[in-house]
């Protein structure tokens, strides 16, 4: 359904997304993750037709059989809310705040589909039942304001379900949420997307809201795709040092707070930040901050090569590996 | 909700009240014998006092504030020396042709300045947006009087388009509007300068939220996101200075009254002050800051019709 290959784009002569490619099909659940600056929200972006008009992209981006890299804003408006649709992150700015809730909702449809006021309204009724937000009916007439951030961040899926999109792409969805009601929206997204059939991408630095709402992850560095496969697999065995250092960077609830010595443990961390654009390393981009760098690291880049059948990985670890 | 109408309607009443007042003191402090005015240097002792007693003028200051107060309530505004006629009739009078002037002006200065500031917002540091910000930044620094004469020149005298000046009344509705074509231009031009650099700004400010992001998503087109949900989140800046500019429109048309001769309330303030009348210049004084107090009333009570996350707080 949705088709990339070698997508790149470039803000002047600085990649900041090099070389995606991955397939999404209906009912793919697919997770996304990356420190923030990896390239995942620009990614997201370019799926929607929506990355920065001084974004150059280069590359296929083909979304049922058509290629929309570089497509015009036109057809994109065809193909957003109907096709592809998005959940971003703060559900507290991204309503408009002067508009009902139900009104905001409905746009799209009576836009979109035609529909009258009447067959919007009931629409939205249901979109809201379904995405758990309660007293429907009077809900509609409400301004965000009066909602929570969980119930606008439901409002919010509603209105990217307005049109029944084949893909639903959600950015941290849950960033700006408390523990409790991240965790309900993660699963109601995973629902949602199996229910409709419909294919998600979940784009999070938390992986454990990635590991439980999608089958298969991408690991994004810099711009770069670094590892990818099924989500439980990259998780339990990570084969790029950068997804071991995100693993690393989590804490353990196993793993007691404090040590022997009645020390406070610290948190193992990934060195240093993600570089920006202008000053990102020759070869692999990871180098520099890898603890495992062999010399060939900062000069070359790696290639993504598959590990596994439904597995790869983009390190000149895995390849040294096989050359011995 | 009350509580906020009820004071902004007292803050509104206080603030007649007050600017009554002040226009009262100025007038009757200000140097010259309305009596003398009336009558002439000429005459007699006897005939001046019989006047001021017939004026009223001898009674003490605060008295003659009360009762001009109270008349003036009653929509009698006393007689005007020069004219000899209540002054209520000459402001019924010319009052519509005033406001005529100020509504239309009004209009094209909202019309002009919403779409090209809308314009220049979405077409931010592209040829539109210089192009826009460069004739708003021609038509602040042009004085409206002078815009007024080039535009004489141009279309009365030289193409022949339009009268040159002066107002029929209605009755014959396509002169009436043929007549107030060009001073409508000349007055609302300058403000449209201003209002649509404002409307640019804070069309701009708005365009960076987040849910213009989520309209744009919702495959919504451009111009349906800039009108339906840019604009109406901009509008608390452009209402505010849509107010003050309504009062700026009716103060300025003193000034375009007298350019195109139109008979207007703008003309007899300039032609009550030149002949002395008192009583007409202090209703008039008091009409303008009216209008002024009442757009600034009405701009408060837009934010919250505008803004229903102030109808909560307030």
């Amino acid at each position: 359904m949705i088709e990339l290959a070698n997508l790149s784009a470039h803000f002047g002569d600085a990649a900041a997304l090099r070389d995606v490619t991955l397939t999404i099909q209906r009912g793919d659940q697919l997770g996304i993750v990356g420190e923030s600056g990896s390239g995942k929200t620009l990614l997201a972006l370019c799926l929607m037709g929506m990355a920065s008009d001084s974004a150059h992209l280069t590359g296929r981006l083909s979304i049922d059989g058509r290629d929309m890299a570089r497509a015009s804003e036109r057809d994109w408006q065809q193909l957003r809310s109907r096709r592809v649709a998005m959940v971003f992150q703060e559900p507290m700015a991204a309503l408009n705040p002067l508009r009902r809730v139900g009104d905001t909702v409905m746009e799209p449809m009576l836009l979109h589909e035609g529909l009258s006021r009447g067959e919007a309204r009931k629409r939205a009724l249901s979109l809201f039942e379904e995405v758990g937000i309660p007293n429907p009916d009077q809900r509609l007439r409400q301004f965000p304001h009066e909602m929570s951030g969980g119930q606008r961040q439901r409002v919010l899926i509603a209105l990217a379900l307005a049109c029944n999109p084949a893909l639903l792409i959600a950015d941290e969805p849950t960033t700006a949420l408390d523990a409790n009601v991240a965790l309900r929206i993660t699963d109601l997204l995973q629902r949602l997307a199996r229910e409709r059939e419909m294919a998600l991408v979940f784009i999070s630095h938390d992986l454990a809201a990635v590991a439980r709402a999608t089958d298969d992850i991408v690991v994004m560095y810099a711009g770069d795709m670094v590892e990818r496969g099924p989500t439980a697999e990259v998780l339990n065995a990570p084969a790029h040092p950068y997804t071991k250092g995100l693993l690393g960077a989590r804490p353990d609830p196993g793993v007691a707070v404090r040590d022997v010595k009645g020390k406070r443990r610290r948190l193992p961390t990934i060195p240093g930040a993600v570089p920006p654009l202008h000053a990102l390393p020759q070869g692999c981009r990871f180098s520099g901050r890898c603890p495992v760098e062999l010399p060939c690291c900062a000069a070359q880049r790696p290639v993504f090569s598959q590990t596994d059948q439904a597995r790869g990985a983009a390190c000149h670890l895995l390849t040294e590996r096989r050359d011995d | 909700m009350a509580y906020f109408l009820f004071r902004r309607t007292l803050g509104f009443v206080l603030t007649l009240l007050a600017v009554s007042v002040v226009v009262f003191a100025v007038m009757n402090v200000l140097p010259g014998d309305p009596a003398l005015t009336i009558l002439g240097m000429d005459a007699s002792d006897d005939a001046l006092a019989a006047l001021r007693e017939q004026l009223g003028l001898n009674a003490p200051l605060v008295t003659r504030y009360f009762s001009w107060v109270w008349n003036a309530l009653q929509g009698d505004f006393g007689l005007s020396h020069s004219f000899r006629v209540p002054v209520s009739e000459l402001i019924a009078e010319r009052l519509p042709m005033t406001i005529s002037l100020a509504v239309a002006g009004m209009l094209v200065t909202l019309v002009l300045a919403l779409s090209l500031g809308i314009t220049a917002a979405a077409q931010h540091r592209r040829a539109g947006d210089w192009g826009v910000m460069f004739l708003s930044q021609l038509g602040i620094a042009v004085p409206a009087f002078w815009l007024s004469i080039l535009l004489v020149m141009l279309f009365a005298v030289k193409l022949r388009w339009l009268p040159p000046g002066g107002f029929a009344g209605w009755s014959d509705p396509v002169a009436a509007i043929r007549s107030l074509i060009l001073p409508t231009v000349a007055l609302a031009l300058v403000q449209s300068a201003v209002l649509a650099r404002v409307t640019r700004s804070s069309a701009l400010e708005v365009m960076r939220q987040d849910f213009v992001r989520t309209a744009r998503a919702s495959g919504l087109s451009q111009r349906r996101v800039l009108w339906r949900h840019v604009l109406p989140n901009a509008l608390v800046p452009i209402v505010t200075i849509v107010g003050m500019q309504f009062a700026a429109l009716v103060t300025g048309t003193i000034v375009i009254e007298n350019v195109f001769y139109l008979p207007g309330l703008g003309r007899l303030i300039f032609q009550s002050i030149a002949n002395r009348d008192l009583p007409t210049v202090q209703a008039l004084v008091m009409l303008f800051a009216a209008i002024v107090v009442t757009a600034n009333f009405v701009v408060d009570l837009l934010y919250v019709v505008i803004d229903p996350r102030l109808k909560a707080r307030t």
